[in-house]
């Protein structure tokens, strides 16, 4: 009986207590940039594709939604031929951003993606692609990796030593 | 003959008055409901078309009225369609002897208290037929809980009322309420009055003595195989009869009209509308019992309280003299 | 005014009670026999017995035909009920009692008819009326209506009660009617 009136009283109390809805579409929620929502593939400074096509995001994706066919360019550089997402698939889990060894996948705090036809899910690279380096704005992999493209040589790379003629060092 | 006229007006005016405000209030109780269960479970409810969500009714209405009235191969047609016409016009009927204001209520009958019992009594019937006619298993079950459920409580509800009517000295209403001007009935029979409540939520099968809907275990309950306006019809009847018991305990215990300083009818309204929020509050907060819990408490604890209750009372007015 | 209404209930009374008869659907037949007893509810009010209406309505009406339609529902007849019924409203089934029935609604015209003239006399009886008559003048026939009604009582708990002996046996079939049937089978 107590405890009857106790519950009462106790839920009456909620009437005066802040409401926990966010009326979503007037009022946005916060979403942390590191929030995991829509896909991105982001371009390093320069403005060229960060996608080597190392295909590994694919290799890490739990659903299987992305799928990438590796090409190379004339100078030597590599990059996606065609670079497709599936959302209608893609479970935002953030492991393909994890895989990325160039950055160039980064997921961003955006849910809005509704469509009437499920065809219209699946993202192609030119979807995909942003004019900027989302979240990290300096990296660029060409200067750092030590593959040799057209106006890099080997051993001209961020902290990477001159290449070293090994027969030099048979004194 | 021109007073003759005036009068079948007035009774005329009375009679539409009550039942569409009855009526509409009920709609309006749909949403309240829903707002105020949301408040207590912190969130805004409907509050999305009209003005504060008001308009969810019309929308709730045009919704139930374009679904598709369905007839179950199964069932038991013509019982099937008589079911939930009934308990609206019981409870319907039940409000015509509640006295809302010196002014306000279609009749003074001298049996009123009893009237209303018996209209609550033939209400189970909607939801027995309801259920037998479905032809369903859950209908089924939840019909029988509703008939052994509704039976036993209608049994100490009518004891439960007792003691008023020994106070009062009668079974008219508004005498009823007139015989509390030196106080409400609520001080000497606040048992009779929590027996009572007890009793009008299971005779109206609102949370938490819902069994026969019971939708976790029991799919719908009587209504699984209702559909469009014949399911608004059950629903409508259900918000109907809180409106009812609110307005008979309001009657009964709270001194119906009588206060100061406000027109009568608005003091009606204000008790009235006090308790509806005590039913919703009800169901926001307490667990539904067990069936035989149900079953146990109302026969092992609410009738020997009220027929302890109707002993006490009628001792004391003896003794009294 | 009066007249009238009472001629409608008393006709709705009669044919109610005459399709509950002839009805061949049990659930049906108790629908009729619910508007039947409303009708003499109904004429019970416009005679003046108001309380005997009312408990008419309450007690026969709301209670024990709920348990009634309660019983018919859980055995759940379904079309061979139907036909058995159609088979036992055979002629030579109804006739006679149909004219016994007759004989005695002859008889009850005609004591009617010779006690027209007389005229009752027809007054409204109040709640406080028939309660100081049931406790003053009725007080004996009050009592020994409740020591039936106390048999009845220990008599069901009787029945329903669980003996500690077969209520492993009876376990299994928690409805009431089978440990019922249960007790009596260890008996």
């Amino acid at each position: 009986m107590i405890s009857i009136l106790r519950s009462l009283w106790l839920v009456f109390r909620h009437l005066f207590t802040r409401r926990v809805t966010v009326e979503y579409p007037e009022e946005m929620p916060y979403l942390a940039p590191r929030y995991r929502g829509r896909i991105v593939l982001t371009r390093d400074p320069d403005g060229d594709e960060r996608c080597v096509a190392c295909n590994l995001c694919a290799v890490a994706c739990p659903p299987d939604c992305i799928s990438l066919q590796k090409m190379e360019d004339a100078d030597g550089r590599w990059r996606p031929e065609f670079f497709r997402i599936n959302f209608s698939r893609c479970i935002m889990c953030g492991l393909c951003e994890d895989a990325c060894p160039t950055y160039a996948i980064q997921l961003t705090p955006d849910f809005e993606m509704c469509e009437y036809d499920r065809q219209n899910m699946v993202y192609e690279k030119e979807d995909l692609l942003i004019n900027g380096p989302g979240k990290y704005h300096e990296y660029s992999f060409y200067r750092h990796a030590g593959k040799t493209v057209s106006g890099k040589a080997k051993g001209e790379a961020a902290g990477e030593a001159k290449p070293v003629n090994v027969k030099s060092l048979n004194l | 003959m021109n007073t003759g006229h005036a009068d079948i007006a007035m009774t005329l005016l009375n009679i539409f008055g009550v039942l569409t405000t009855a009526v509409l209030l009920t709609a309006l109780l749909t949403w309240g409901e829903r707002r105020l269960l949301g408040f207590w479970q912190d969130r805004p409810g409907p509050n999305r078309v009209g003005p504060f969500g008001l308009m969810q009714v019309v929308a709730d209405m045009i919704k139930l009225f374009f679904k598709e009235d369905f007839i179950p191969r199964f069932a038991d047609a013509p019982v099937f369609l008589l079911a939930p016409t009934i308990v609206m016009a019981t409870t319907l009927l039940a409000f015509v002897v509640v006295p809302f204001s010196p002014a306000v209520g279609v009749i003074d009958m001298h049996i009123g208290l009893l009237f209303f019992l018996a209209m609550s009594a033939l209400a189970v019937y909607s939801v027995v037929l309801g259920a037998y006619a479905s032809g369903n298993k859950y209908a089924l079950l939840g019909g029988l809980r509703a008939a052994a459920q509704t039976v036993s409580y209608e049994v100490f509800m009518g004891l439960s009322l007792m003691g008023v009517v020994m106070l009062a000295g009668s079974f008219d209403l508004r005498s009823i309420v007139m015989a509390q001007e030196n106080g409400w009935f609520l001080l000497p029979q606040m048992l009779g009055c929590a027996i009572f409540l007890v009793a009008g939520i299971a005779e109206s099968h609102r949370l938490p003595l819902d069994l026969p809907e019971a939708e976790h275990e029991l799919t719908a309950g009587f209504h699984t195989e209702y559909s469009g306006m014949k399911f608004g019809l059950f629903f409508v009847g259900e918000y109907l009869s809180i409106l009812l018991i609110s307005a008979l305990v309001t009657t009964l215990f709270l001194g119906g009209w009588l206060g100061p300083w406000l027109p009568p009818l608005v003091w009606f309204a204000l008790k009235t509308f006090a308790l509806v929020c005590l039913f919703i509050l009800l169901r926001a907060a307490l667990p539904r019992p067990r069936y035989d819990q149900l079953m146990a408490f109302g026969w092992k604890v609410m009738l020997p309280l009220a027929l302890l209750n109707l002993v006490v009372t009628g001792s004391v007015l003896i003794w009294r003299g | 005014m009066e007249l009238v209404s009472f001629y409608i209930s008393a006709l709705i009374a009669l044919m109610a009670s005459l399709l509950a008869v002839i009805s061949r659907n049990a659930v049906h037949a108790l629908l009729m026999l619910i508007v039947s007893l409303l009708a003499v509810a109904c004429i019970f009010y416009q005679i003046g017995a108001p309380l005997a209406a009312a408990l008419q309505v309450i007690v026969y009406a709301g209670a024990i035909l709920v348990l009634m339609v309660f019983v018919i529902m859980m055995l759940n007849q379904g079309k061979a009920a139907v036909d058995q019924e159609t088979q036992w409203l055979a002629r030579e089934n109804w006739l006679a009692p149909a004219s016994l029935a007759g004989a005695l609604l002859v008889m009850m015209l005609y004591l009617l008819w010779d006690s027209a003239s007389r005229g009752a006399a027809a007054r409204s009886v109040s709640a406080a009326e028939v309660g100081l008559a049931m406790y003053s003048k009725y007080l004996l026939v009050v009592e020994l209506a409740s020591f039936v009604l106390l048999a009845g009582l220990v008599g069901a708990f009787h029945l329903a009660r669980r003996h500690t002996a077969d209520s492993a046996a009876s376990t299994n079939n928690a409805a009431s009617t089978e440990s019922v049937k249960s007790a009596r089978g260890v008996r």
